[in-house]
């Protein structure tokens, strides 16, 4: 028997029940049917769901209640960045001048929103101290993918065929490998050292004539700053190779430090993670990338670009990739990280990074106390525990994930990254307050006492959620990926 | 200078300090060598606060001309369609919208249970059996598709027709160029794909067939024939990208044997915006399941037998596969999908039908008017909401004229055409009145003289 308290939105309403308001037929009907092969006439309705507009709503309210956000509680997902949504970013991206305009429209009658993506790309630009900077990628992976084919393209060009390898730290993000081999190119790993960093020795062993690039975040996944980084870039640069930047962790950095003057050719960042593009349950993102001048030929095209007074998207562009996406990409998510960046100013992003850094410092330097850290230096954004410790109590890192469920917080990254063995990988993010902190603490260190005082408690959590441990393997094993009656 | 968003005190940065053992937050960042460390003020704008910030955008906003204050006749694969109220009330709930991707699915159940619906009403839509939770977009979904197909039949040759959105086959050429994959292009005839063109590029090495339908130009391709040509091949797969609100009236691509439908479900809740963000969907066939790009929700039970929701199929996706995975997406249009969803349920199964065919009956009154005007539809096959016709002059030059009487005017083909200079490419949705129609025709004739 399928329990029917939270009823599916198929399972709601009544037949022939409508919510619909469609506008009026005011032309003259005429029979559409006669212009059709009977078999191209649908024969039977899709089954869609027969609501009234109150069902409509108290089911999404319902759904929403099961669901936990940045508004929810404290949320320290690492690598995740998931700090505050500022709410008038929402109300920005709703005006209609901005909503309702549509990107086959002549170009001299949306400039404002073409200014708007402009100043942004020169805002990124400086931040990361990079030479240009294309919008378009949809997401931080399409952004590694399109910087990884601009990589590709500049070799081409240079008549470099044979650099078909690109390296990824094996604490790397799985994004890194999956795009290195979308775009075409072997994935080959650099390990990691006993301090948490690029092992530079083993470095300069992968490192050859068929390096295409090394891709990197820095701070790194660890959290920790790669302090040989321009080492790194010699050993790759000497070589031919270029440096990729994955942004995920630029949040750590801001008015510190950028990439472009460490060394890194292609960056990309992610508008939804430092900028504050809310992560919507999973997306839209927006990944725009970087370049240096060497580069900026090879940007996915239209570019857009300043002529006289006026915005213009360039398709002129011979040595360009192609284009990676239809129209400009997720303008929308652009107007979030437009606002974000004109409230904050240098001032308040530098700021933002200080603080970002002082949280996680602190949250981790308390809870050393109870958990294992591999790596001992001051951290930058976010910090890697390893639950070793209490999996000697047969207690594992998943429990302790669910545990926190029962204590209202949305629990780190766990098991990753894959070097660190049973990791929780933690980013506290600067928009928390201490007493958000110090209550996450307490929850932690608790935890760690039921673990050795009552580990079943943790074992078997979560108690308080709405729905237990799910049966993951029998989903993967019979899928049932959408509803039948 | 306060920041709304960092709510740390003096005091409470000092008692932190002291816990971490350093004297300021600049030892904290002594790791950074001082040959990259940046040592100026970034030059960025100075901070604004936020009602100057809301005037100034909202002036910004006023600069554009928008498809509420004008009347839209641009289509070209974005519309201009009625959003139900409801539709911006659910995703404005911060539960959904500052969620991350529901990893956790104890606290995740809500948006898990709304992408299964999504998935399902997708697989309604289009007449397949799986769909996933949604890609970036309805371009690059169709390259996906085409990256499945290759690495399915493990063969290198892909055949596009000409007449699938232009954006869309630049983004495929794009991928393809990473995967050394060979796209054929296929001429139109009459506005449709050249069959016989079609016929004669089908090889042993063809991965996959990839149509349009409505095609850009707005006509239906014959899925039936191009199906029995794609079988020809055995293995060859046949991928169909479709404007789901055509499906609402039009046989699904899945009734005609298609292995993948994509498309982009832009037109149930989601505004233009500029071209993004929109939502791209991915549908397949049951046997392929283990092949989709992207996230899947699974239903399955909790501990206690509770129905509940999970992503499942994980061992597809990069974060377990690496660079074995079958795409490297890892962010989606989640909160996209959530509004097609509300869109789709709130326009409900009856709704779905009668909207399609408002936009069909309007445009079939557009073209009446138009050919009435001397503006006869290029193309004679059956149609959706879009239709190609000639003008005297270029169409930017129209278009500008038309701007003048508020009229927003179509696509000028001729951009990626270049053989159909002086085209247009005219979209009527339900949105259009039938005064705003004659007023257009009106102008064109006007302009025409």
């Amino acid at each position: 028997m399928v329990n029917t308290d939270f009823p599916l939105i198929f399972e709601r309403g009544k037949k022939g029940r409508t919510s619909y308001s469609l506008p009026e037929l005011d032309v003259p009907e005429i029979d559409l049917a006669s212009e059709f092969e009977d078999s191209y006439v649908r024969s039977e309705a899709p089954d869609l769901p027969e609501v009234s507009e109150l069902d409509i709503m108290r089911h999404y309210t319902a759904l929403s209640r099961r669901n936990y956000g940045v508004d929810s509680g404290f949320y320290p997902l690492g690598s995740c960045t998931m700090k505050y949504n500022p709410k008038i970013n929402e109300d920005v991206a709703k005006l209609a001048g901005f909503s309702h305009i549509h990107p086959h429209q002549d170009p001299k009658t949306v400039q404002g929103a073409m200014e708007i993506m402009y100043d942004l790309q020169t805002s990124l630009s400086e931040i990361t101290g990079m030479h240009d900077f294309s919008l378009q990628s949809a997401a931080g992976a399409q952004g590694e993918w399109s910087g990884l084919m601009m990589i590709r393209a500049f070799h081409e060009a240079n008549g470099d065929y044979d650099r078909t390898r690109v390296i990824v730290p094996d604490s790397a993000h799985g994004t890194n490998p999956a795009s290195v081999s979308v775009a075409g190119f072997d994935a080959v790993t650099v390990k990691t050292n006993d301090n948490g960093l690029v092992d530079l020795e083993d470095l300069k062993r992968v490192v050859n004539q068929e390096t295409a690039a090394l891709m990197l975040t820095n701070p790194n996944t660890l959290g920790l700053f790669e302090t040989e980084i321009m080492e790194m870039a010699e050993i790759v640069h000497g070589e031919g190779g270029k440096l990729y930047y994955d942004g995920a962790n630029l949040n750590a950095i801001m008015g510190y430090a950028r990439p472009g003057d460490m060394g890194f050719d292609v960056v990309h960042l992610n508008l939804h993670k430092t900028f504050t593009g809310p992560h919507g349950g999973g997306g839209p993102g927006s990944g725009p990338v970087g370049v240096t001048e060497e580069f900026a030929s090879y940007l996915p095209k239209p570019v857009l670009t300043k002529q006289d007074d006026q915005f213009i998207f360039d398709y002129d562009r011979p040595a360009s990739i192609g284009r990676i996406k239809p129209y400009y990409g997720n303008f929308g998510i652009y107007l979030r990280a437009y606002t974000y960046i004109r409230t904050m100013g240098a001032e308040g992003l530098k700021k933002v990074s200080e603080y970002a850094v002082l949280n996680a410092n602190y949250l981790m330097r308390r809870l050393e106390q109870e958990y294992s850290l591999p790596y001992q230096q001051h951290c930058k954004h976010e910090f890697v525990l390893s639950g070793k410790k209490q999996k000697q109590l047969g207690v594992r890192t998943l429990d302790i994930a669910k545990r926190l469920l029962d204590y209202g917080y949305h629990p780190p990254t766990i098991y990753f990254p894959l070097n660190v063995e049973e990791a929780m990988m933690t980013e506290p993010t600067e928009t928390e307050s201490k007493e958000t902190l110090d209550g996450f603490i307490d929850a932690m260190l608790q935890i760690s006492e039921e673990a050795k005082s009552e580990p079943e408690l943790v074992q078997e959590a979560p108690h308080n959620t709405v729905v237990k441990r799910m049966d993951e393997t029998t989903a993967a094993r019979k899928p049932i990926l959408r509803y039948q009656k | 200078m306060e920041f709304r968003y960092l709510p740390m005190t003096e005091s409470d940065k000092q008692m932190m300090l002291e816990t971490i053992g350093v004297e300021s937050t600049d030892a904290l960042f002594a790791d950074i060598p001082d040959d990259v460390r940046f040592k100026g003020e970034l030059n960025l704008k100075k901070p604004a606060n936020e009602s100057a910030l809301m005037k100034e955008l909202t002036r910004m906003a006023g600069k554009n001309a928008n498809l509420k204050e004008y009347s839209s006749f641009l289509g070209a694969g974005v519309y201009d369609h009625f959003i139900p109220s409801v539709v911006d009330h659910v995703i404005s709930r911060s539960e959904f919208y500052t969620a991350y991707t529901p990893y956790q699915p104890e606290i995740s159940q809500g948006e898990l249970q709304a992408i299964f619906e999504f998935q399902t009403m997708i697989c309604e839509l289009t007449g397949m059996e799986v769909a996933n939770s949604s890609m970036y977009d309805g371009g690059t979904a169709l390259a996906e598709g085409v990256t499945l197909s290759t690495g399915q039949t493990k063969r290198s040759k892909v055949i596009v027709s000409k007449t699938v959105h232009p954006e869309s086959r630049a983004v495929i050429h794009t991928y393809a160029k990473g995967q050394n994959l060979e796209i054929v292009e296929i001429d139109a005839d009459k506005g449709i794909t050249d069959l016989n063109q079609l016929e004669k590029e089908m090889d042993e090495n063809t991965a996959s067939v990839v149509i349009q339908y409505p095609n850009f130009f707005g006509q239906i391709e014959p899925l039936d024939k191009v199906n029995d040509i794609v079988r020809q091949q055995k293995k060859t797969m046949f991928i169909v990208s479709s404007n789901p609100l055509a499906l609402g009236y039009l046989t699904p691509p899945g009734d005609f044997g298609a292995d993948i439908v994509v498309g982009d479900t832009q037109v149930f809740g989601i505004p233009a915006q500029f071209g993004g963000p929109h939502c791209g969907y991915f549908a397949t066939t049951d046997k392929l399941k283990r092949k989709v790009p992207g996230r899947l929700v699974g239903q399955t039970t909790d501990e206690d037998g509770e129905r509940g929701f999970v992503l499942t199929l994980q061992a597809r996706e990069q974060h377990i596969r690496r660079d074995k995975a079958t795409s490297n997406i890892c962010s989606n249009q989640a909160l996209n999908a959530l509004a097609s969803s509300v869109a789709m349920s709130s326009i409900g199964k009856h709704g779905l039908r009668k909207m399609a065919v408002l936009n069909m009956q309007k445009a079939r009154y557009a073209k009446q008017q138009l050919e009435a005007s001397g503006f006869p539809a290029v193309f004679s096959g059956p149609f959706f909401n879009e239709l190609v016709i000639k003008l005297p002059e270029n169409v930017a030059s129209i278009n500008d004229k038309l701007l003048e009487s508020g009229i927003i005017g179509g696509y000028d083909l001729g951009q990626s055409y270049p053989e159909w200079a002086y085209h247009m490419l005219v979209a009527v949705t339900e949105n259009r009145t039938k005064e705003e129609i004659d007023t257009f025709v009106k102008e064109l004739g006007d302009i025409h003289g």
